[in-house]
């Protein structure tokens, strides 16, 4: 085995590379666009990047196990308006009171999902698609066609999205990319740690296995679609905060978006493959793709189609370049057992 | 085996039943219901969704899925407003748009049935993409306009009453129908959605039968989005946006199971027939669309989650562990 082979494992040597992709991104849209090096480019992609990054760690547990959330959008879109209505009515709510209540109105939707899919056996995909029109259905009838507006919300959520936590020099790291951070790492060292986490993997990388040693297999989906609706939940929340104005269409087509970031992240959608850090790297590879292309002034048109075949490119590589790297490593650790002889730690 | 069959029996009656009393509901609710030109106009408000729900059955019998559908639609509609209004002739313009679908569906087909990636993936992909390429065409104008011709051939009743877009309808759902249920070709597709590995040990050559899936899916989607140009008788770039969840809904209504190699048309022809008079008689009770969209969601999750309760209490009533 290599040294590179003994340290690094073929799925962080895709997230390395999604990395390098941005970078290189980053210098050839900086090369065609001046004054692109500023803070204010950071701040603008940051800033769109948080909420897709905080929805798509939800999705990377539910896809992890095998299933998918087609409804998230409607849950941002949901949580959103009915926060907002909230705060807009009592302006005088405490802060965190709101972001709890948010957490807990996207938990309890995403409950119903899990509820669904796990106990009543119904295919995630029929179910939330199913959600995704029902959530979407009931806000709008609730919702009468009135919408949340900036000035009736409180001075504190006005200027949460511009709150500057931790000023490097005129560098503003702001609120919201601070939340996404830290529910990134966060999640990223508890699947990776947590005994109780790795169960994501092993149901999605082998549900018959994962049957036979006994893992409770209908809580364990049942709370990553929890989790998925409850990270949706702070997700309407950040919508609400960045726009003021909620309509009742908001976060409306998101999960498409959040979609993208995971299966570009190198999330498997088959399931136990993937990190959350990768749909971290996802979203913002897209964030700043998207950005960009707008700022370059060549018509946003063009942003899907770009968009559309970088997912394919990302699916693609990882199937092709992955399997490789992974039968690569797997050859090499072969030898290792069998005992072929290879002298340790000569290498640099 | 014989479990399996008498429940998918059950299944189309527990459909048709359903559409019965729809009907009847209906018809009590309005005297307008029960006119043939009523049941025209709810065929003709939503026939292209109904025409590319029938390749999606059998593509999702064949154990894929494709996301893209809306998107060719809206992809061939621009695609045929753009070569018309750069001076083609409208015969050709439509050509190049089916042309269009084609093209896509070989795009679909060549990376999941040649680079063996997920379906779910690549039409995803296609799903963004292909509405891209039609914004690019057409950016934010609409193109309207056409020859009287071809907006007629949305709008005018050709046989009876029937337009030439349900006309295709009925020729295609008898065409699928031969094909999936009485010919070689359908029982590989149910072969190849039931076990893969089985297929391809047996000798049927899965990434062809696959390729024929896509290419069928997108070609009849360009279709349907030239027919829906037809009848609104212009084009705008994000045309049919959103359509694939109202299909894919249709088709799994129908009784096809998201996992492929169960299911048939006659289940989603009733499914579609369902859908249309629930929202029809909606409607007609002053429902807005809204309330529809959610009462055929609800319809979508109950249909399948019926069936697994009902199995949960008899089991439980056997005092028989689950």
């Amino acid at each position: 085995m290599t040294w590179l082979q003994r340290h690094v494992r073929p799925e962080q040597i895709r997230e390395l590379s999604l990395l390098l992709l941005i970078v290189v991104a980053i210098f050839f849209f900086g090369s065609l666009i001046d004054g692109y090096y500023t803070f204010r480019t950071f701040n603008r992609i940051a800033s769109s990047v948080a909420i897709i990054t905080v929805v798509a760690v939800g999705q990377t547990l539910v896809v992890l196990t095998r299933n998918i959330d087609l409804s998230v959008g409607s849950i941002v879109g949901f949580t959103a308006y009915f926060v907002g209505t909230l705060i807009a009515s009592h302006n005088s709510i405490n802060p965190f009171f709101a972001v709890a209540i948010a957490i807990l109105i996207g938990a309890a939707l995403g409950v119903v999902n899990g509820v669904l899919v796990s106990w009543g056996r119904v295919p995630a995909v029929v179910v939330t698609l199913g959600t995704l029109a029902i959530y979407r259905g009931v806000l709008v009838d609730l919702s009468g066609a009135k919408t949340v507006t900036t000035d009736s919300l409180p001075q504190w959520l006005i200027d949460l999205p511009l709150l500057n936590v931790l000023p490097i020099g005129s560098l503003d790291i702001r609120a919201l990319f601070v939340l996404a951070l830290v529910i990134v790492v966060l999640f990223h060292l508890g699947t990776i740690y947590l005994s109780f986490a790795r169960r994501f993997y092993a149901i999605g990388s082998n549900p018959e296995a994962a049957q036979l040693i006994g893992l409770p297999m209908k809580s364990v989906v049942f709370l990553a679609f929890v989790i998925c609706g409850a990270l949706s939940g702070l997700g309407g929340f950040m919508m609400l905060a960045r726009f003021g104005n909620i309509t009742v269409e908001a976060g409306r087509g998101l999960e498409l978006s959040v979609v993208a970031a995971v299966v570009v992240g190198g999330v498997n959608i088959f399931g136990g493959s993937g990190t959350v850090t990768g749909a971290m790297l996802g979203a913002a590879l897209i964030g700043t793709l998207e950005q960009s292309l707008f700022r370059l002034g060549i018509s946003e048109f063009w942003l899907n189609a770009v968009l559309g075949l970088l997912i394919l490119l990302a699916v693609a590589s990882d199937a092709i370049i992955l399997q490789r790297l992974r039968a690569l490593w797997t050859r090499a650790e072969l030898k290792l057992i069998v005992g072929a002889p290879e002298k340790r730690g000569t290498q640099p | 085996m014989t479990g399996a069959g008498a429940a998918l029996k059950r299944w189309e009656t527990l459909m048709f039943v359903l559409l019965v009393a729809i009907i009847a509901l209906n018809s009590l609710d309005s005297r307008y219901f029960l006119s043939i030109g009523n049941f025209v106009n709810l065929f003709q408000l939503s026939i292209e969704k109904s025409i590319v729900a029938l390749t999606m059955t059998l593509v999702i019998i064949g154990g894929e899925i494709d996301l893209s559908v809306a998107s060719v639609m809206g992809l061939a509609a621009c695609v045929a407003a753009w070569t018309f209004q750069h001076g083609a002739p409208m015969p050709l313009a439509v050509l190049l748009a089916l042309a269009a679908g084609i093209v896509a569906g070989l795009n679909n087909a060549f990376w999941i049935a040649y680079v063996g990636l997920p379906s779910l993936a690549v039409t995803l992909a296609g799903l963004i993409g292909y509405r891209g390429v039609a914004r690019i065409f057409l950016e934010d104008r609409a193109i309207g306009g056409f020859p009287e011709w071809f907006n007629q051939l949305g709008q005018q009743p050709i046989i009876g009453p029937l337009t030439a877009s349900i006309v295709i309808f009925f020729i295609l759902f008898v065409f699928f129908a031969v094909i999936l249920h009485s010919s070689a070709l359908g029982r590989m597709i149910y072969a190849i959605g039931s076990n893969v590995q089985a297929a391809r040990y047996s000798g049927v050559r899965v990434g062809l039968i696959k390729t024929d899936l896509f290419v069928a899916s997108a070609f009849v989607a360009a279709l349907a989005g030239v027919l829906y140009a037809a009848r609104l008788g212009s084009v705008r770039g994000d045309m049919a946006e959103g359509f694939e969840l109202d299909i894919i809904t249709a088709v799994l209504l129908g009784g096809v199971s998201i996992f492929g190699g169960k299911g048939n048309l006659a289940g989603v022809g009733l499914a579609i027939l369902v859908i249309l008079n629930l929202r029809n008689g909606m409607g007609l009770a002053n429902i807005t669309g809204n309330t529809q969209n959610y009462v055929i969601g609800g319809l979508l999750v109950f249909s399948v989650l019926a069936p697994n309760v009902w199995q949960d209490v008899r089991n439980t009533w056997r005092g028989r562990e689950i």
